[in-house]
């Protein structure tokens, strides 16, 4: 089922400070298709949990509407509501065995239990959990209990699945399967899911769509290439992956809608697809360490920059540089192909340059 | 300020009307704990302030005007410092001995400083009169003394020490366990002296606790009643026996409850002092990875001299219970030592309904007052409601309020129409369940304060409703709690004394009371013969509730059970 926020707010009162308030969501609106998998990402305290606990009904919002389908659901308490959450801690009944923890929530429906084993059973089968039916869940590993925890939300087929970081308690290694793992469960059930995570990898890999938050306000909604290539705020770039802001000027606008711009020592012409700007506006072009290309040299007329390594860190497939611009500004750089295009020392003069369709214009 | 908190109020009243059911919980219980703790303390105070119908204060004129109850204040007050000061030093010790070196015998000596919480109170002073009394098996017998001064002063001190160094014991020992070991293997690592790593390292770190402890075990003293009523004497009055005597004896009752309100006043501000500062101003280790205790910083020399002092104590223990045991199985006591069993005859017959009505009225108040406590626990910790904080604090009240001021207050506040209940079975339920409830609601808090609240949202989540979220997640969780707060309890309710001797009648009598009533009718073998039976009910209740938990959760990993 599809899902609406409209306006939401949600104004705490501070703990500490009985008349001070804390907004921690504000004027939050998004629509989410059927079958959709949305990831809130945000730094911690931005409102994702927030935002996520009064889709299930865990906190009621100061203002706005919470559409379920074509019903606005803001007075139905958590256990009416047909969203099923799976927790950060994975909150498994500890008094309860694995199986009696998965067929929780049919036996609260009244289900008969023939019917009920049946379902667990089924369920089970399709997340590899079948041997674990009468264990305890203290004798769980975590990837397990992770699973657990998975299958007693989804046995209920709920209309939406809610994931509050849950991943978060799992070794590296185990959080990469994982997603894959909750991404296929999703598709497979078609089940309408909010993700909340702070991880942007995690975010990137199990969304459709990215919801970017901040300070309790949505940055940006987009695919992940869209939050990724065309970030709509400074906020986005920076929060998604490592980027480089270089000051430009511009100097005109095309027909096109392309900008053309002063950078360093050249021109160039960029998109913008956030700002309107007129020529003599200082604004920043946003450009990936990856999209920019470094080789040796003294200065090239050519290229936008010329400067000295900083650091060169070789990882093997990749090298990570920083590069002194104009003694002052640190660009970071990366290059993916060190055997053909070799690993400079710091001290090196480079030139740097890109291509300006990775580029991206935004206001200051 | 006065506006937000009432909307607040109106905003929770709101949430709570959404659940019917909730509201009668929280409405009943908020009404049985103004009537069975709050009403019947202020009837205390009205009586003491009102005795004629209007304010005056006369009643506390004429009882600082006595010399003799002034005499009883000063008394109460001074042995509870001096218990406070021996008991802990005495549980330090202990606690200590046991949590840093590696005696020999350890769980012997832990045994031995927990069994004077599972026996009556005023074992101590039975075994004392046995020992050292007129006839006392050591004084008379192996030293030949006459008259040796054992009522009074000295007598009562080492019977209240004895009595209570074992909370200390179990305060401190639990405070010890919580300072990282490692603390002091650094400290001795940084070159410091052994003697200078606990002066300036381990004491620091357990003051807190120490100072808490020395608290409890002031109120605890001041409040007793057992041992000041055998061993006290009319040379050295003590404010609890005096005040029941005014209220048994003269049935004075004005001058009963001033004098349990001069016995309230201490004991309550003590009480809360201990609570709400002393207790907040513990020091919490931070270490990432479980410690194991080294017990490196304790010398060779330190540790034997420990050693003899717990040994001198252990031994002192079990004296009193050998001489209780023997002087149930011997004619009479100090005088003739052929063995017989007919005390333990006297109990089964004559003494029988004691055992009963002790046994129905425990076994029926202690789960009441476990489940009742579970909920308030629950209510408290897990929801929003006005008057939560009210709740909270009286239905802890009756930890900090004297039993004989209890007592008065039910004796004052029951016996007349619509609420007569003196001489009932009622009486004694409703005052054991009220008085016990905080041990349930301590255990129960503390549970939940360890529960994940997620879980239970996960139950909601699932479709629960907060009745079936309780009954089938919170409450299955807090089992445990409830079986360890159990225990506490029937103990309690077993060796209770000071609030029941003014509620027992004809039809319902105690076995504690039993035994007082027999010590000061000079029948000391059927006094002995009535604490043993009562500890071995006590011992088998807490071997088969124990054999209960480990086969219903042993199943578990034992992670439940260890909450």
């Amino acid at each position: 089922m599809s899902l609406k926020l409209v306006n939401i707010s949600k104004i705490f009162k501070d703990p500490d400070h009985a008349n001070k308030e804390v907004v921690a969501v504000e004027d939050v609106n998004l629509e989410i298709n059927e079958g959709e998998m949305v990831s809130f990402l945000g730094p911690s305290g931005c409102g994702k949990t927030t935002t996520l606990r009064i889709v299930s009904g865990f906190e009621n919002p100061t203002t706005g509407e919470v559409w379920l389908g074509d019903k606005m659901i803001n007075d139905l308490p958590p256990n009416k509501r047909d969203t099923a959450m799976v927790f950060q801690s994975y909150a498994i009944f500890p008094h309860l065995s694995v199986g009696q923890n998965i067929a929780f929530g049919l036996e609260l429906k009244g289900v008969k239990a023939d019917i009920v084993k049946k379902e667990v059973e089924a369920i089970m089968a399709t997340m590899n959990l079948t041997e674990l039916y009468n264990r305890s869940p203290d004798q769980l590993s975590g990837g397990q209990q992770q699973r657990v925890a998975l299958a007693r939300s989804i046995i209920n087929k709920p209309s939406v699945l809610l994931f509050d970081e849950p991943l978060s308690n799992l070794d590296a290694k185990l959080r990469d399967l994982m997603r894959f793992e909750i991404r296929r469960i999703q598709q497979s059930f078609g089940i309408t899911s909010i993700y909340v995570t702070h991880d942007q990898a995690e975010a990137m890999t199990v969304s459709d769509r990215i919801v970017v938050m901040n300070e309790g306000h949505i940055m940006q909604v987009g695919t992940p290439f869209e939050i990724y290539s065309h970030p709509a705020n400074k906020f986005v770039a920076d929060f998604i992956g490592r980027v480089n802001f270089l000051d430009s000027i511009v100097e005109e606008k095309n027909k096109d809608g392309k900008y053309l711009v002063h950078i360093g020592k050249n021109v160039k012409l960029i998109n913008s697809s956030t700002g309107n700007f007129t020529k003599g506006d200082k604004v920043l072009t946003v450009i990936r360490p990856e999209s920019l290309t470094v080789s040796i040299g003294e200065k090239d007329s050519g290229s936008v920059y010329n400067g000295v390594v900083e650091k060169a860190v070789y990882l093997g497939a990749t090298v990570e540089y920083d590069i002194m611009v104009d003694g002052r500004e640190i660009i970071s750089a990366v290059t993916h192909n060190p055997v053909i295009e070799g690993v400079f020392k710091s001290g090196d003069r480079v030139n740097i340059d890109f291509d300006p369709a990775a580029a991206h214009l935004l206001g200051e | 300020m006065s506006d937000t908190w009432g909307r607040r109020s109106l905003r929770q009243l709101r949430q709570i009307a959404n659940d019917p059911l909730l509201l009668i919980v929280i409405l009943v219980i908020l009404a049985s704990l103004v009537l069975f703790i709050i009403y019947p303390l202020s009837k205390v105070i009205i009586t003491s302030f009102l005795p004629d119908g209007k304010f005056s204060f006369s009643v506390f004129k004429e009882v600082f005007s006595s010399w003799y109850l002034r005499q009883a204040f000063y008394n109460s007050i001074m042995m509870g410092i001096l218990t406070a000061v021996a008991g802990v030093g005495v549980g330090f010790v202990f606690a200590f001995t046991l949590a840093r070196t590696d005696i020999p015998f350890k769980k012997f000596f832990h045994l031995i400083a927990i069994i004077p919480i599972i026996s009556p109170p005023f074992i101590g002073a039975l075994s004392i009169i046995m020992l050292f009394g007129n006839n006392g098996f050591i004084s008379d017998h192996l030293l030949h003394l006459q008259n040796i001064k054992i009522y009074g002063f000295r007598g009562l001190l080492f019977a209240q020490v004895v009595t209570f160094f074992p909370v200390a014991y179990i305060t401190l020992r639990g405070v010890l366990d919580s300072i990282s070991p490692t603390l002091e293997d650094a400290a001795l690592d940084l070159g410091g002296t052994r003697f200078k790593v606990f002066r300036r390292v381990t004491l620091p770190l357990a003051l807190p606790g120490i100072a808490s402890a020395m608290l409890i075990l002031f109120v605890e003293t001041l409040a007793d009643f057992g041992n000041p009523l055998i061993l006290a004497g009319s040379q050295f009055p003590i404010l609890s026996v005096q005040a029941y005597l005014q209220i048994t004896g003269m049935y004075d009752l004005p001058k009963g409850s001033a004098l349990a309100l001069i016995l309230l006043v201490p004991s309550i501000s003590v009480f809360f002092l201990q609570k709400y500062w002393v207790s907040r101003k513990k020091y919490v280790t931070i270490t990432g990875k479980p410690t194991s205790s080294t017990l490196k910083s304790v010398s060779p020399i330190a540790k034997w001299i420990l050693f003899a002092v717990c040994t001198f104590f252990a031994l002192t223990i079990i004296l009193i219970y050998a001489a209780i045991l023997w002087g149930a199985f011997v004619k009479v006591w100090g005088f003739n030592n052929t063995f017989t069993l007919d005390h333990f005859k006297y109990v089964f017959s004559v003494g029988f309904g004691a055992v009963k009505d002790t046994l129905i009225i425990a076994g029926i108040s202690t789960p009441i007052a476990g489940i009742l406590g579970m909920v308030i626990a629950f209510l408290v910790v897990r929801k929003e409601f006005p008057l939560k904080h009210f709740m909270e604090v009286s239905s802890m009240l009756s930890f900090a309020v004297p039993g004989t001021v209890i007592g008065i207050g039910y004796v004052l506040a029951f016996n007349s129409h619509p609420l007569l209940l003196t001489g009932t079975l009622l009486i004694l339920l409703l005052n054991f369940i009220f008085r016990y409830v905080p041990v349930g609601i301590q255990s129960g808090v503390a549970i939940l304060r360890q529960v994940d609240p997620s879980i239970e949202e996960a139950a909601i989540d699932l479709g629960a409703d907060s009745r079936s979220t309780f009954r089938r997640v919170t409450l299955p969780l807090m089992v445990p709690a409830f079986f360890s707060g159990l225990i506490f309890s029937f103990v309690r309710a077993m060796t209770a004394i000071s609030a029941v001797i003014f509620l027992v009648s004809s039809n319902w009598n105690l076995m504690t009371v039993q035994i007082m009533s027999q010590v000061e009718s000079g029948r000391l073998g059927a006094a002995a013969a009535f604490s043993v039976i009562l500890v071995l009910i006590i011992l088998a209740a807490i071997l088969i509730i124990r054999a209960i938990l480990t086969l219903k959760y042993g199943r578990f990993g034992g992670t439940t059970l260890k909450f």
